[in-house]
């Protein structure tokens, strides 16, 4: 019988052998052909947790913390690593309803089921604590160690910025970003952003089935450190701007402060403005509501660098320049003065009568003396065939002095101002205009707008004679010896310097005898001009601009009390006591000190 | 010392060495996927799992010498009371034994527990061997079959007893034995359509499948069309085809149980449940695949580190293999066992001795279908049967078994 089947043998053996060949194929296939199964046990096996870094920390000019950072835990999760878990447990630890986690969980769900999202932000620290220890017991979620801002001192709110989640949009254009992450949404922080996020670390860990850490990834081979985010050197100065604040109590306007050969920003104020910490965390949706619908001190308004007010007189040392500079006046130019600018049935009024020179019209404010010169720029036919090209050339001026135009530096949501152009007057009166249609804009009324941070600039041109950097707020990046070089570019305005010497002078005398004495300090050589923004909505606005010292000077500053009444009354003291501190770190004038806080 | 240096000559090398590189091989992945590389544990500790697998290679080894040095005659000779023994001590399973993963099949010895289904394979093989070895009447020839029917029925019956249906279906591996000794060749082609209609039936309905056998019914009677006998056992078969799809509906809905419904719903795709029941099969599929040609390296898997395959010491061993030696090592293991089969099909044909034939074409069997069915499942081609993969999966009873198995093949051969 055993012969009969012996052939038999082939058969089985060839069985085998095709067994053999199919698992041979069937192994081929799964491990050499389809690819995704690497993928799959990485997705299971390989939990990449993001380490965020720490935002860089900014300094002011003389290394004092304007900003720091706090630890916070956030609890995360990964959709699709979700297995039913105690959701009366996890609700009670983060104090919510079980329908709002319901809500954050499907949210997460809605951007994306692999990658992680955020359900809870800064838990406690005992919360923290509690929810690692049994983590294990809810898979798919787990907890980041996050940093958050703090301010030691809540001062500069609009400069400094705040930092908030990423918006869909952002997460789009920047691949950096996933949902959840903190980004610099003003100021600063926003400027900033590339610099002071830092580089997001990459911690690889082994999890296992039940949702376990296990350990470091091949050792940690492919962990990356995050890096914090690079400090900055600030050009404020923490105790001028804190003293800024304090002077401008209960009021509602700007102060910024130049330093003219840098361009560097001394101390930048608007009023009304909030505490820094209230935009910080889990409160800042909340406090940003309560804020953003304050419509009577519109406290995230910054008035510095968006406020458009009527420039007023100080307005006049632009024209006087531009008319120097244009050969319309000489310094030693006279104009008469009868009391008043007349254009057949209106008059400007001045507040007094007589002959100026250049000098003496800065001195006293003189209306006639700049609305004369103003209309006679205007009226150069010699040069100018025509009052389109007159007044081109004056606004190009008026443009390369700062106004009507964007510096484009560090600072948040700057505005421009506004300088008619010709096109608009051609509009408004048909191109029927002279130089007496538009004098007004001779003595900064009118139609022309600028900023307070315009303002401080002009006063920085006419400290450096013809040239301005731009202003900014950031000086140095990383350390204190790597300046910012974005701001290095020395911008002339193409007039002489010998003409701003006139200006100068006339604005030492208003200080000593003029507008301006308001402003003297003993022991300081200050200079300044006077102006008053005339307010069509109410009482005028007080603005004083100054310098200081005459001599190779340190500061410029300009003031704008809104409702103030002169410059003299609040603003031009302000800019005094501004001055003094910053320059002698101390104010001896403790009751000009008390009755301008007070001031209302 | 002459006498003994003949002896050992005549060992068959080809199969011992099979057999260290698989056990070695074994220890190596057991070590790799049940040492927890986060705990500094001792290697001398007996709750490490490779520590204990060494103790069973140690006394393994012990056993196959003792098997080499005894005469092989007391295996012919005892071969009937050892199953019998066998049987006794499975069904003394049903009065001392422990439940472990839902099979009661199991015997608790102080730490550590027995298998007696284990031994029962070869014992199995022994008592078949001794059957087809003794000349036959006439009249014990016609119910040859029905009678080495009952040598495997008998084991199986036990073990289902004992829901152990992976154990139970290896026995059905004697039918190769049965094939080899003069079983029709019709069995295996019956066998091979009867599974093609049932996986048919499964994944389509039966209403598929009984229309697929009436469209053959008529093309058998289209050719037979002259002959009446012919037609008349075409017409039988197809009644009992129809019967069978019938009863593969209702069995299946029936008389499977629940998991194991699902696992052949999920290998056959009509069930996509990559959490769920599909969870070890795929995770299997995961751990396998993602080696790749070169594998992750020797303790570098995270799919069997990390829990992701369960068992992954013992039934999906074979996934730590695939898993961290890729294809090269995958493709190595299964054509070590794949030259193992054929190395003992080809001396059990050398053989003049029937005993030592039958006796290797069972075992041979037993091999061949542990081989398949485990890696058959690990890669997703069958659905998931709990039995172990010989030699390298973790466990005392299977190890012994196997090596006794083996073992006594060799000595069998010797002479």
């Amino acid at each position: 019988m055993s012969q009969l089947y012996q052939k038999r043998q082939y058969t089985i053996i060839g069985i085998v052998f095709v067994t053999f060949i199919v698992l041979g194929f069937r192994l081929f296939y799964l491990q050499v052909i389809d690819n995704s199964f690497r993928q799959s046990a990485d997705r299971n096996a390989l939990r990449k947790i993001i380490e965020h870094p720490a935002r860089g920390l900014i300094y002011d000019r003389n290394d004092s913390l304007l900003v720091y950072n706090d630890a916070a835990y956030d609890l995360m999760v990964v959709p699709n690593e979700l297995r039913t878990f105690d959701t009366v447990e996890l609700c009670r630890v983060l104090n919510i309803e079980k329908k709002e986690l319901v809500k954050r969980i499907e949210k997460a769900m809605q951007w994306s089921k692999m990658l992680p999202s955020l359900v809870a932000q800064q838990m406690s620290k005992e919360d923290y604590g509690y929810l690692q220890e049994k983590l294990h017991r809810f898979p798919g979620f787990f907890v980041q160690n996050r940093t958050l801002r703090h301010y030691p001192h809540p001062i500069a709110a609009h400069i400094l910025g705040y930092v908030g989640e990423v918006s869909r949009e952002q997460i789009e254009k920047d691949p950096y970003y996933q949902m959840g992450d903190y980004i610099g949404l003003s100021g600063i922080e926003k400027a900033y952003e590339n610099e002071l996020r830092g580089t997001k670390g990459i911690r690889v860990v082994l999890v296992d089935v039940h949702n376990r850490e296990r350990g470091s990834y091949k050792g940690g081979i492919e962990d990356v450190t995050p890096i914090q985010g690079v400090s900055l050197w600030s050009t404020l100065d923490l105790e001028l701007q804190k003293y800024g604040e304090e002077l401008m109590h209960n009021k509602r306007g700007s102060i910024v402060a130049i330093e003219p050969e840098s361009g560097e920003i001394l101390c930048i104020v608007s009023m009304p403005s909030y505490d820094p910490n209230l935009l910080v965390g889990n409160v800042r949706s909340k406090n940003y509501g309560i804020l953003s619908s304050d419509e009577v001190n519109s406290p995230l308004f910054n008035r510095a660098l968006m406020a458009r007010y009527p420039p007023g007189s100080t307005f006049k040392l632009a024209n006087g320049l531009i008319a120097l500079q244009e050969g319309i006046v000489t310094p030693t130019s006279i104009y008469p003065c009868p009391g008043g600018y007349r254009m057949g049935s209106h008059t400007i009024k001045c507040h007094h009568a007589g002959s100026t020179n250049i000098y003496s019209a800065i001195q006293i404010s003189c209306n006639t003396y700049f609305c004369k010169a103003f209309y006679n720029i205007l009226s150069n036919r010699t040069k100018y065939p025509t009052i389109q090209k007159a007044y081109a050339s004056w606004e190009q001026y008026v443009n390369q002095l700062g106004f009507g135009v964007k510096f484009d530096s560090d600072l948040p949501y700057e505005l421009k101002g506004f300088i008619p152009d010709t096109s608009y007057f051609d509009k408004k009166y048909n191109k029927a205009w002279n130089g007496n249609t538009v004098v007004s804009m001779g003595i900064g009324q009118g139609e022309a707008s600028v900023t307070p941070l315009q303002m401080a600039n002009f006063m920085a041109i006419i400290a450096n004679k013809g040239f301005y950097y731009k202003p900014h707020v950031i000086k140095a990046i990383g350390s204190k010896e790597s300046p910012n070089t974005r701001f290095q570019k020395r911008y002339e305005t193409g007039i002489k310097p010998e003409y701003f010497d006139a200006i100068i002078q006339g604005m030492e005398m208003a200080v000593i005898g003029g507008t301006a004495r308001s402003a003297k300090i003993d022991g300081i050589q200050i200079i300044g001009k006077t102006g008053t923004a005339q307010n069509p909505h109410g009482r005028d606005h007080s603005v004083f601009v100054s310098i200081a010292p005459k001599e190779s000077p340190k500061i410029a500053v300009f003031v704008l009390v809104e409702n103030g009444g002169f410059g003299s009354t609040v603003a031009a003291p302000i800019a005094s006591l501004i001055t003094e501190f910053y320059l002698n770190r101390e104010v001896k004038r403790k009751d000009l000190e008390k009755r301008i806080i007070d001031f209302q | 010392m002459n006498q003994r240096s003949k002896t050992s000559f005549k060992i068959d090398v080809q199969l011992v060495v099979y057999y260290i590189i698989l056990v070695t091989l074994g220890w190596f992945t057991i070590y790799s996927s049940s040492k927890n590389q986060f705990v500094d544990e001792s290697f001398f500790s007996f709750s490490n799992l490779y520590t204990k697998q060494l103790v069973f290679i140690g006394t393994s080894i012990l056993l196959a010498m003792v098997i080499l040095l005894i005469d092989s005659r007391l295996w012919i000779h005892y071969s009937t009371h050892i199953y019998i023994a066998s049987l006794l001590l499975m069904v003394l399973v049903f009065f001392v034994g422990t439940e472990i993963n839902g099979a009661l099949a199991w015997i608790k010895i102080g730490d550590f527990s027995i298998q007696p289904t284990e031994f029962a394979k070869f014992t199995t093989a022994l008592a078949l061997a001794k059957f087809f070895n003794e000349g036959k009447t006439n009249k014990e020839k016609k119910f040859l079959w029905v009678n080495a029917f009952f040598f495997i029925l008998i084991p199986i019956l036990i073990i289902l007893a004992q829901k152990d249906t992976g154990s139970a279906l290896v026995f059905l591996s004697f039918v190769i034995l049965f094939y080899r000794e003069g079983l029709t060749g019709w069995i295996l082609l019956i066998g091979i359509f009867a599974i093609a209609i049932t996986v048919f039936t499964l994944y389509k309905n039966e209403i598929y499948s009984i229309v697929i056998l009436t469209n053959l019914l008529a093309l058998f009677l289209f050719l037979h069309r002259k002959n009446s006998t012919l037609i008349k056992r075409d017409v039988a078969l197809y009644a009992v085809g129809i019967l069978f799809v019938l009863f593969t509906n209702i069995g299946y809905q029936h008389i499977l149980q629940d998991h194991q419904r699902m696992r052949i719903d999920t290998l056959l795709g009509k069930v996509k449940d990559p959490l769920g029941a599909d969870f070890n099969s795929n995770q299997s599929k995961i751990a396998i695949g993602s080696g790749g040609f070169w594998g992750k390296g020797y303790l570098n898997g995270t799919q069997t580190k990390l829990d992701y395959v369960p068992e992954q010491s013992t039934d999906f061993i074979f996934c730590a293999i695939g898993e961290e030696w890729g294809f090269v090592g995958s493709f190595i293991v299964i054509s070590l066992y794949t030259l193992m089969i054929i190395r003992i099909i080809i001396l059990s044909e050398k053989n003049r001795n029937q005993f030592v034939r039958c006796y290797g074409y069972g075992i041979a069997g037993v091999i061949f279908f542990h081989f398949f069915i485990n890696i058959g499942m690990t890669i997703g081609l069958l659905p998931i049967i709990g039995i172990p993969l010989p030699f390298i999966s973790y466990g005392g009873s299977s190890l012994w078994a196997f090596t006794i198995l083996l073992f006594i093949f060799i000595k069998l051969n010797e002479n």
